[in-house]
């Protein structure tokens, strides 16, 4: 029973504790590194058989590719919402639009539903069933700001998103 | 003014123009709909610059270690879509009407 | 140089502040109050690490820190409110 795997649940997020603790105090001084050590190994001790499970990150590499990826885009899309949102009001085309899924995992959801928000000209709105007896969800509904052609808009948010968070899950 | 110091001031102009950008889109766009993604993304954005700004100013123009400013990025681009979300599944819940424009109301059940 | 250019972002957010604060009293309905409110939140930091940069000093940031999740959890629990007519279930 006492294996490693008992007494440090999970290293991940261990060193993500360290960091955010040094980061909040702004120091590196000895008292800091020594708290932030316990914080890390004692917080995630004591919460970890409450959490759900999750599953964990296959490609390392991949998911930072994603993630400069969307930092890219969310500076193009705000390019874009400049144009749309000093243009006259009636040139918009706004939409809803709903998106299948092909995840099934709640956390890769939760990453595709936030990254659509953040980057192009879509908020996502709501996380719906396949059908009334369905529990899980299985479509994503989306607001468009300006939406010129859906189908290529459902395209796009399938290949350039969720694809590679198929390969990361 | 040395080329580093440009760049603070440019950051933080865009930066702020961006926060501006948002907060204009609030008051201008049509419906709750629309006006949602002018602070979603705008704002957002803009808050990254002022980050970088600072950040750039305190390493390199004062040279004294502060990354304190990335836990606040960190936590806005984390929860400004969870934000978002919540204030777009509230309006849908109270059935707020869309604009005339507006396509494929009925998915969403309006 | 960098002073007078901070001034002139400082009237930036500061215009944008008022816009918010006009977007909340019109309204119309209480989600568009709402993110109104939630955007001053976040002007408001800006307007703080701005000043931080002109005072040159790095003790802003955690008030900034401080704001930022509070007008995460207010925003979120006033949804919840809205959407459920209870906070905690």
């Amino acid at each position: 029973m006492l294996s490693l795997k008992n007494w440090w649940p999970t290293p991940v997020r261990s060193l993500f504790l360290f960091l955010v603790w040094l980061l909040l105090n702004n120091s590196l001084a000895l008292i800091h590194l020594f708290f932030g050590l316990l914080l890390a190994w004692l917080i995630p001790l004591l919460i970890h058989k409450f959490r759900l499970i999750q599953p964990g990150i296959k490609k390392p590499g991949a998911a930072l590719s994603y993630g400069v990826m969307v930092l890219w885009d969310i500076v193009v899309a705000n390019l874009q919402v400049i144009r749309l949102v000093l243009g006259p009001n009636k040139k918009l085309r706004p939409a809803f639009v709903i998106v299948p899924l092909d995840l099934t995992d709640p956390l890769a959801i939760t990453i595709l539903a936030s990254t659509v928000s953040l980057t192009p000209g879509t908020v996502s709105a709501d996380v719906l069933p396949l059908n009334a007896q369905g529990a899980e969800p299985r479509l994503l509904l989306l607001h468009v700001l300006d939406l010129a052609d859906e189908a290529a808009l459902i395209t796009q948010v399938k290949q350039r998103y969720e694809a590679p968070l198929k390969e990361i899950f | 003014m040395s080329i580093l110091e440009w760049l603070v001031a440019l950051l933080a102009v865009a930066g702020s123009l961006f926060v501006l950008l948002g907060s204009v889109a609030l008051v201008k766009l049509p419906d709750f709909y629309t006006r949602l993604h002018g602070p979603t993304k705008a704002t957002t954005l803009g808050l990254g610059a002022l980050v970088l700004a600072s950040m750039a100013y305190f390493n390199f123009v004062k040279a004294e270690l502060s990354l304190q400013q990335l836990l606040i990025a960190l936590f806005l681009f984390i929860t400004a879509p969870i934000t978002a979300h919540m204030l777009i599944k509230a309006a849908l819940h109270l059935k707020l009407a869309a604009t005339k424009q507006t396509a494929g109301k009925d998915k969403a059940g309006l | 140089m960098l002073t007078l250019l901070l001034q002139v972002c400082f009237v930036i957010v500061g215009v944008a502040l008022l816009l918010n604060l006009y977007a909340a009293i019109r309204g119309p309905s209480v989600v568009d109050r709402l993110l109104a409110l939630d955007t001053m939140y976040i002007n408001s930091i800006a307007l703080l690490l701005l000043y931080g940069i002109y005072l040159g000093t790095s003790l802003n940031f955690e008030v900034a820190l401080l704001i930022a999740m509070l007008g995460f959890v207010s925003t979120v629990a006033v949804c919840k409110f809205l959407l459920r007519g209870d906070i905690i279930e």
